[in-house]
């Protein structure tokens, strides 16, 4: 199907296959940003990613690696640092495993992963906030790091002392601040309240006041954790528009986000973290892409965790009957099995019902199956569930299958898994979803 | 770059595209602007024309730039010190005249204590009790205050870059304000009660004042960068400076300590505060001997010239460096890891 794409070839392979967020685009786009907004093409025809950015590296990473001391093997008392000289080896845990960045100015950077990637930690080691256990950092010029909005006022004070602290804190000298001080405040729309104490704020107004002072200190580099997710949605917009100002203003910018959307249109190029490594680095449409699979398939999310759950789906595959070769494109009236391969453990219920939800775009469910509701007698062991379906319909699109497990006893869920395997139909030829009869003319 | 996709097993197949983009693969018009094609993009290989930016180009100047985040700066320190009074006196219906008033209460009551109920012997108790108190409390508030200036900014430490040494630092500010205005009314009330104040002494305060402070920071930084560390650290100052107030000659007469350690008397003037305390009463308190009600001659002070007490002040101030320098040291070392203490 890919074949049809109007895409030039070179965008239809690995780093194009990323959705086009044309349905689900950030409630916080704005009008400037969705200039960006555009099929994925747009992300790679701008990241030839690495060269997107000119001149010499601001911000260079060499072999960084950051160990934590679990808080109880740390000497914490003087008593323990005397005792314990350098003895036990605690249970370290290994944040960041060799880490090699270079990001030259003016690029604009999304760092990616699953939570406990090491994502934070990262943008905390660039901004000279952490010391990397091993290995080298350089940073040069100004820093904004907006790793938490806000960090540093004090709620007895006006929103205008605040505004004075906080950017002299962050580098401004008074007179620096004297004349941006309106446009600060104007930004965080906060004229009727900046002379209020800050702890009589909304915690909107916060975030707001915090943010409007980390981007007015004029910064050559700007670092953003996650703290877009908050404020409202007008608020977010107005964020989003500013970063997009830093970017052309040729600032660099590398931030932490979650959002499949902003890396696709913000970024020229992504750093997708997992346990600490960087398991890639460059086009945003690859790294999407690679995001939608580790966390999309990521078995985490339902009832149990799926690691500990005792039944635990491991295996789709889909072939046009039971038993035959694996197929994933079909046609409407086809029929098709969907086979779901379920570990079962020791001290699993008797019987559990497994019911496959099949999910278009935005994870928007399209039909369900079920197992009978006395459920399906297992015992420990592999066992193979399929769904045959007699005539699919005719719909259009990729769809996806997250499989839930439940008790059949007591009807509690045990674990759910969303696979990333996908199957097409080729239905309509319209750009709906489902194929509909229909015919079109005046009333007579 | 494919490397790590390699490993999905559906990748290669026709259908590898996730489902928003089969839905939208019937042609369709493309929006006019694509980015890489519209003035967004050319304003980004643009000659820069935005001030700032253009100030950046210039590596020197983002070396500046730079270094303004990790150095300490004067401004930013009397920002702090001033945010800080500002906190401490809010909603105080006297504010900062409490500060101002304690002196004059503490006059109060300790010359009523030692001078009419105890009969030290020391004449005008009071006085000689404050000009060595004063200085005591700003070395001793500025030390408490400062081991919890680090931990007590633990979000701020672990969510901005600042130079954190102004954290210990703003602590000695905060008490040095204090303590020289204490000082001035101290002066002004030595001189309303109608007591000598003699000119020359009062050129003491300089060196003596010099020495407090550096040997204040030097604790400060060093007692701020090992409570982060060391939990124990703060409960065992408070309870030092509880003892370490007994080795200064405040509320006793220096010469007790003479007589009891003559020759060994260099032991305790090791004490960069006991000296501090010493020249402070040298400077503002003129009664260099007195006799007690018993009629046995006291010695006040330990010298009635200041040679003596420029001499012991130099050695102070040797000590104090050092105490400076040792505290300067372990305040680099740990301060990297102080995000991750906390």
């Amino acid at each position: 199907m890919s074949q049809t794409s109007p895409l030039p070839p070179a965008a239809g392979s690995a780093p194009a296959a990323g959705p086009t967020p044309t349905v689900g685009r950030p409630a916080g786009a704005t009008a400037s940003v969705s200039a960006g907004l555009l099929p994925t093409g747009g992300a790679s025809a701008r990241g030839g990613a690495v060269a997107a950015g000119s001149g010499p590296a601001v911000i260079r990473a060499a072999g960084v690696s950051k160990k934590f001391v679990s808080y109880h093997k740390r000497a914490t008392s003087l008593k323990e640092a005397f005792v314990r000289r350098g003895g036990l080896a605690g249970e370290d845990f290994w944040a960041l495993r060799d880490i090699n960045i270079e990001i030259p100015r003016g690029q604009t950077v999304g760092l990616a992963g699953a939570n406990g990637s090491g994502k934070s930690t990262t943008l905390k080691v660039l901004a000279g906030i952490l010391r990397p256990t091993s290995g080298k950092v350089e940073v040069h010029g100004r820093i904004a790091s907006l790793l938490e909005l806000g960090a540093g006022f004090n709620g007895e004070l006006s929103g205008r002392d605040n505004v004075y602290l906080n950017a002299s804190l962050l580098g401004l000298s008074k007179r620096e601040i004297d004349r941006l001080f309106d446009s600060i405040v104007d930004f965080a729309e906060l004229h009727h309240k900046i002379d209020d104490e800050v702890k009589h704020y909304s915690s909107g107004q916060y975030v707001r006041l915090g943010f409007a002072v980390a981007v007015h200190v004029d910064p050559d580099i700007l670092l953003v954790d996650e703290v877009l997710a908050v404020g409202d949605e007008a608020f977010q917009r107005k964020c989003l528009a500013k970063i997009d100002e830093f970017r052309n203003q040729g600032r660099t910018i590398l931030f932490v986000t979650h959002s499949l959307d902003l890396i696709e249109n913000m970024c020229d190029r992504v750093v997708v973290l997992e346990a600490g490594k960087v398991i890639h680095d460059g086009a945003p449409g690859v790294g999407t892409k690679l995001l939608r699979q580790r966390l999309g398939s990521s078995p985490t999310e339902g009832a149990g965790a799926y690691g500990t759950a005792t039944v635990r789906p491991e295996t789709l595959s889909f072939s046009a009957l039971p038993g035959t070769a694996p197929q994933i494109a079909y046609n409407p009236g086809d029929s098709m099995t969907m086979s779901v391969g379920i570990e079962v453990a020791e001290g699993a219920p008797a019987a559990i019902r497994a019911r496959c939800v099949v999910v278009g775009q935005n994870e928007i469910p399209i039909w369900v199956m079920d197992t009978p509701a006395e459920g399906i007698p297992v015992s420990p062991g592999f066992t193979v569930l399929d769904y045959t379906i007699g005539s699919l319909p005719a719909l259009l699109g990729a769809f996806a299958v997250r499989v839930e497990v439940a008790d059949a006893a007591t009807g509690s869920p045990i674990t759910s898994r969303r696979f990333h395997e996908l199957f097409g139909i080729d239905g309509s030829h319209a750009e709906g979803l489902v194929h509909v009869d229909y015919e079109a003319r005046p009333r007579a | 770059m494919d490397g790590p996709l390699a490993g999905n097993p559906s990748n290669g197949a026709p259908l590898a595209g996730s489902p928003p983009r089969l839905a939208g693969s019937p042609p369709r018009p493309q929006p006019a602007r694509r980015p890489g094609a519209g003035p967004r993009h050319a304003a980004r290989n643009a000659p820069q024309t935005t001030g700032s930016v253009d100030a950046t180009s210039n590596p020197a100047a983002m070396a500046r730039r730079s270094r303004a985040q990790s150095r300490v700066r004067w401004e930013l320190l009397r920002n702090l010190i001033r945010k800080d009074i500002k906190v401490k006196y809010k909603g105080s219906t006297l504010g900062f005249a409490w500060s101002l008033a304690n002196p004059l209460l503490l006059l109060v009551v300790y010359t009523f204590v030692f001078q009419v109920v105890f009969k030290s012997g020391v004449p005008r108790f009071g006085i000689y009790f404050l000009s060595g108190l004063l200085v005591w409390n700003a070395f001793a508030g500025s030390v408490s205050t400062a081991c919890g200036s680090v931990v007590g900014n633990a979000n701020l430490v672990k969510k901005v870059r600042f130079p954190l040494a102004v954290l210990p630092l703003s602590a000695v500010g905060f008490a040095a304000v204090h303590f020289v205005l204490q000082l001035l009314v101290l002066l002004v009330l030595t001189m309303a009660l109608g007591y000598p104040l003699i000119g020359g002494g009062l050129l003491l305060l300089v060196p003596a004042s010099a020495v407090a402070l550096i040997f204040t920071v030097g604790m400060s930084m060093l007692v701020s960068a090992l409570s982060v560390r060391f939990k124990d650290v703060p409960h065992l100052i408070e309870v030092a400076l509880m003892a370490w107030i007994w080795l200064n000659p405040m509320v006793y007469a220096f010469g007790l300590i003479q007589q009891r350690l003559h020759e060994y008397t260099w032991i305790y003037e090791l004490n960069p505060m006991a000296v501090v305390v010493m020249a402070f009463q040298r400077a503002i308190y003129v009664d260099a001997n007195a006799t007690k009600p018993d009629g046995t001659p006291l010695q006040v002070l330990a010298d009635p010239g200041y040679v003596y007490y420029l001499e012991r002040l130099a050695m102070a101030g040797g000590i104090s460096l050092a105490v400076l320098a040792l505290g300067v040291w372990v305040f680099r070392k740990l301060q990297a890891d102080f995000a991750e203490d906390l």
